[in-house]
């Protein structure tokens, strides 16, 4: 990875809310989906596509490509987004979403869409498929690294701690997991739902490096990426405090965003929203 | 008559026929598959001994992987090296693992086509003394319902060290389900075994009943052959290893010669191989058939063989079946 100079970082923003315009296109054409989830990710997931990830788009099947798995597959939009910006495929392809034939599925499915690493929408089982490709990488000897995105909802997932423990005991230092902490869920908010605090002290007990940031500080996110790659002796989780429905204001912090699409009148109220911020970001690294 | 063609062990019929548990030819085919191709790999539910998986994990440490009780885990990450270039084989008891874990497998191995082996252990009622929980007697069908899923069914040691040999070399997933008890040896390393593709392992001269069946009750089905022949019914003996893909041609022209069908299987007689002969049948050539199997109940503990007489899936079973299916075809 390369060091994240003033500019590359000023470019990441304005990419970030791009992103999320796409987002919001794309869902608002698709008629249903999650807004919430995506949103609150946009920063993380562009971080990711645009400076973190050893990857090709031209070559989305190259053997040693870092791997990133999205467990909480319901937030797919936002890496759809990123991954048509990224060139992976035609921008124009996101109107598909959700429609009859498309290969942008409800939920990702590595069958459909090079680039997807694997299928989700299920919770709970993505780290476990990211421990397998770790797994497969050291037995390779190969240097990628394997990220994986999660939920905080998805916590609640026994098939998640299984996973957190087998990382821990086999000390899956290649392994960088990154918790979307923006506590909602369908039902509500986590800690009504279902107390998940404290997820550093949970993580810590099954013998994980832990880091918090701020997920909507490309910047922060990205040092601790760096530091995740400098463990060599456990796995890494990167708890991302981040606002659900980020850079929407009608959106942000409410959990009734969590499994909606935005309306006409919202998407045209949160893209006006998302260009006035698009045109603050530039000014500000002018 | 047995098939001699087939090279079958000729001491099929004895008293003192040699016994070995499927789940041996589990232990041996692995570590073969593990020799011929060094991306094979093994993971285990803190069932290392029982399955067998512990040749493999002495032979192979570095590819061999510990779950701890955790058998979704074990299918999700086996997933992951799945689809990264491994040739995972996941081993648990079939209740555990496909049964705990099915919708993991489900999203994460069959649908995402990853190239998984799983090793169903102590399935059927057979396991015995453990009780209903341990005996796995759904698996073929909440295996065989699944898209991308190839679902075998060896009926002794031999053939399921090959079935597991062979399941390495075929692309995608795979369910493989093993029986627990020492099981008569019924084929030979010279009897062919080929994925897909059923043998007729007795047929007599003028057969009036198909007798298929799978797994242990292989050589049940070969009893009742002997004992029905001794009563002038004539039948033919199907061993159909391999439930998905069905060897749709062999099984339509069996049937066709014999005009009715038992089949009998160590499981629910819903949705297992009786399920899948029959939905074959309706499309092609209905005709009537009978259901040895599982009756839609549970098993409970006691000994293999008073479970299989207790549960109806014993020779005299098999021959009864026979019977009630002749007087079915007037």
């Amino acid at each position: 990875m390369e060091p994240l100079h003033e500019k590359k970082l000023a470019h990441l923003e304005e990419v970030a809310n791009r992103v999320r315009e796409g987002v919001i296109d794309s869902l608002f054409v698709a008629g249903s989906g999650h807004s919430a989830g995506p949103l609150g990710m946009a920063d993380i997931v562009t971080a990711l596509y645009f400076h973190i990830l050893n990857h090709d788009p031209k070559h989305p099947d190259w053997s040693d490509r870092d791997r990133l798995v999205l467990s909480n597959g319901h937030i797919c939009p936002v890496q759809y987004v990123a991954m048509a910006y990224a060139g992976y495929f035609p921008i124009a392809e996101l109107k598909t979403l959700r429609k009859l034939n498309s290969r942008l599925q409800g939920h990702p499915h590595r069958g459909a869409l090079p680039g997807i690493e694997t299928t989700s929408g299920p919770l709970g089982s993505g780290l476990s498929q990211a421990i397998g490709m770790a797994l497969a990488s050291r037995l390779d000897n190969k240097k990628n690294r394997i990220y994986c995105l999660l939920s905080d909802g998805e916590h609640e997932e026994g098939n998640l701690w299984e996973a957190a423990m087998f990382a821990g005991k086999n000390k899956l230092s290649n392994l960088t997991a990154i918790i979307d902490r923006n506590n909602i869920q369908i039902d509500g908010n986590t800690e009504n739902v279902m107390p998940l605090e404290s997820l550093r002290d949970k993580y810590e007990s099954f013998r994980w490096h832990v880091l918090e940031v701020d997920g909507h500080n490309i910047e922060q996110f990205v040092d601790a990426v760096h530091e995740a790659i400098a463990i060599y002796e456990k796995p890494t989780v990167i708890i991302a405090h981040t606002i659900p429905g980020k850079g929407v204001d009608f959106m942000e912090r409410d959990y009734h965003w969590h499994g909606k699409p935005p309306n006409k009148e919202e998407a045209r109220l949160a893209l006006s929203e998302l260009r006035t911020l698009g045109k603050r970001i530039r000014s500000e690294h002018e | 008559m047995i098939n001699e063609s087939l090279k079958l062990n000729t001491k099929i019929f004895d008293t003192d026929v040699e016994r070995v548990p499927i789940r041996n030819g589990f232990g041996e085919g692995v570590v073969r598959a593990g020799e011929d191709n060094s991306n094979v790999v093994v993971l285990c539910a803190d069932l290392t001994e029982s399955t067998r998986a512990d040749a493999f994990e002495k032979k192979f440490p570095d590819r061999f992987f510990e779950l701890g009780v955790a058998e979704q885990n074990m299918a999700t990450i086996a997933a992951g090296l799945g689809v990264s270039g491994k040739i995972p084989f996941i081993a648990s008891y079939a209740t555990f693992s496909p049964g705990r874990n099915w919708e993991q497998i489900r999203t994460t191995v069959s649908y995402n086509d990853s190239n998984v082996k799983i090793a169903g252990h102590h399935a059927g009622i057979s396991v015995g003394p453990d009780g209903a929980t341990h005996q796995a007697v759904e698996d073929i069908a909440t295996m065989r319902v699944m898209a991308n899923m190839k679902v075998f069914v060896p009926c002794d040691a031999i053939e399921a060290k090959k079935a597991t040999i062979a399941a390495a070399k075929i692309w995608g997933p795979v369910y493989l389900r093993y029986a627990r008890e020492g099981t008569p040896v019924i084929t030979t390393e010279e009897t062919n075994f080929t994925p897909g593709k059923a043998e007729i392992f007795w047929e007599s001269k003028k057969p009036q009943v198909a007798i298929i069946a799978c797994g242990t009750l292989v050589h049940s089905a070969l009893l009742a052959a002997k004992e029905l022949e001794a009563e002038k019914i004539g039948v033919i003996v199907v061993n159909n290893h391999t439930i998905k893909p069905l060897d749709e041609k062999k099984i339509l022209e069996v049937v066709k010669k014999t005009g009715a069908v038992v089949t009998a299987e160590e499981h629910q007689v819903i949705g297992g191989l009786g399920g899948a002969i029959a939905e074959l049948l309706v499309k092609k050539n209905p005709v009537p058939q009978e259901f040895v199997g599982l009756q839609g109940v549970f098993g409970e503990s006691g000994s293999p063989d008073e479970l299989i007489e207790k549960y109806g899936m014993g020779v005299k079973d098999i021959i009864h079946a026979v019977h009630a299916v002749i007087q079915r075809k007037k």
